[in-house]
């Protein structure tokens, strides 16, 4: 069953706007509320909202489900392996060794309200990154796989 | 008015007995796993509005208002309890899906025993 | 009869939830000592301006670690029972 042009024109149109916003939500998790579960939920709607428009027959041959998995083991890989990088320097597991040292993401922020730097936070932008990919392929696969256990009757 | 003060929990309490209620006493299985999940919601709401403070702001320093914040740690906890109850959904769900293509019908009146 | 049974049992437990606004006043937490310390040092100790990202991710990081492996463990199952068989198989029987 596929729906009519004007809903499947609007929907591929939105899509990148929807991806852009979530990946916004990720990326400044350490400025302003959101984070990395709540991004990836953003950008797992819009894909949902692609599957939806577009029936789901012609949407299986560009979006598979083996893409998706390996996205969401490297997302989960990529937050364990991060955190373990500081036990090879000498400090405890999960030390944010990147704040306030100069580095990456290391520039210092003094006490009060001030108007939000990128650069600041450590460790926490990568790990909401890493998150933020784990969410959004986890949740494809949820939807692709509950999709394909459905058996339809050519209507 | 006392009452107006605690109005977020009378509302929770609402929340729950609604969903107990739907999760004890109906017959289809998508019915169930809705109070179920109901009942998470007013959970979920009950460990963020622990942390209030009157006249305070929300805990982030990005062009704050004022240096006077709500309790940050009911959110966090908050967080970690949604993740989980999207998982549990996600499983209920999916088992509810099978049921209904393995007995043809999702009515737990008519599902006894295990189809041989 | 049966009704009149269930309908005093959950009457029961709403009084009994009815209990948590008597107790609890909203607006004016007990005990802050540790929200204290996260909002005042928080800032300094992880540069972040999100007090609550850096209790999610700096400071309890090691629930935030759980809680994603709990959700691949989710996704890991629903993928379980959405298989489809390969050739060479049969149903699994007994």
């Amino acid at each position: 069953m596929k729906m009519s042009k004007i809903v499947r024109t609007g929907a591929n149109i939105l899509y990148p706007f929807v991806l852009i916003f979530g990946l916004y939500i990720v990326l400044h998790g350490h400025l302003t509320p959101g984070g990395g579960f709540q991004g990836g939920a953003v950008i797992a709607t819009g894909v949902v909202l692609v599957i939806v428009a577009n029936s789901y027959e012609a949407v299986t041959g560009m979006l598979q489900k083996v893409v998706f998995k390996a996205q969401e083991s490297i997302g989960l890989l990529l937050f364990i392996g991060v955190a373990a990088i500081a036990i090879t320097l000498g400090l405890p597991f999960f030390y944010n060794f990147l704040a306030n040292s100069g580095s990456i993401f290391g520039l210092s922020v003094p006490f009060g309200p001030n108007h939000g730097d990128l650069n600041t936070a450590g460790l926490i932008p990568i790990m909401n990154i890493a998150v933020g990919i784990e969410v959004w392929g986890g949740l494809t696969v949820i939807i692709l796989s509950m999709l394909s256990g459905l058996d339809r009757k050519e209507a | 008015m006392l009452v107006f003060g605690t109005i977020p929990y009378l509302v929770i309490v609402a929340l729950a007995v609604i969903g107990l209620a739907t999760a004890a006493l109906k017959r289809n299985l998508i019915k169930i796993f809705l109070g179920i999940t109901i009942f998470e919601s007013a959970i979920n709401l009950f460990l963020v509005s622990l942390g209030y403070r009157d006249g305070a702001v929300a805990p982030i320093f990005t062009d704050a208002p004022s240096t006077e914040m709500v309790m940050a740690t009911p959110q966090a906890l908050t967080l970690t309890s949604i993740v989980i109850g999207v998982a549990t959904t996600a499983l209920l769900l999916s088992f509810a899906v099978l049921i209904w293509k393995h007995y043809g019908t999702v009515d737990t009146d008519k599902i006894r025993r295990l189809k041989e | 009869m049966r009704r009149y049974i269930v309908a005093a049992i959950f009457v029961i437990l709403a009084a009994s939830l009815l209990s948590i606004p008597i107790s609890f006043s909203f607006g004016s937490p007990i005990a802050t000592d540790m929200d204290d310390y996260f909002i005042e040092y928080g800032q300094v100790q992880t540069a972040a301006n999100n007090i609550v990202t850096s209790v999610v991710f700096d400071y309890r990081g090691f629930d935030t670690l759980g809680e994603s492996v709990v959700l691949f463990c989710g996704v890991v199952g629903v993928g379980l029972l959405f298989r489809r068989l390969m050739e060479g198989e049969e149903y699994e029987d007994e």
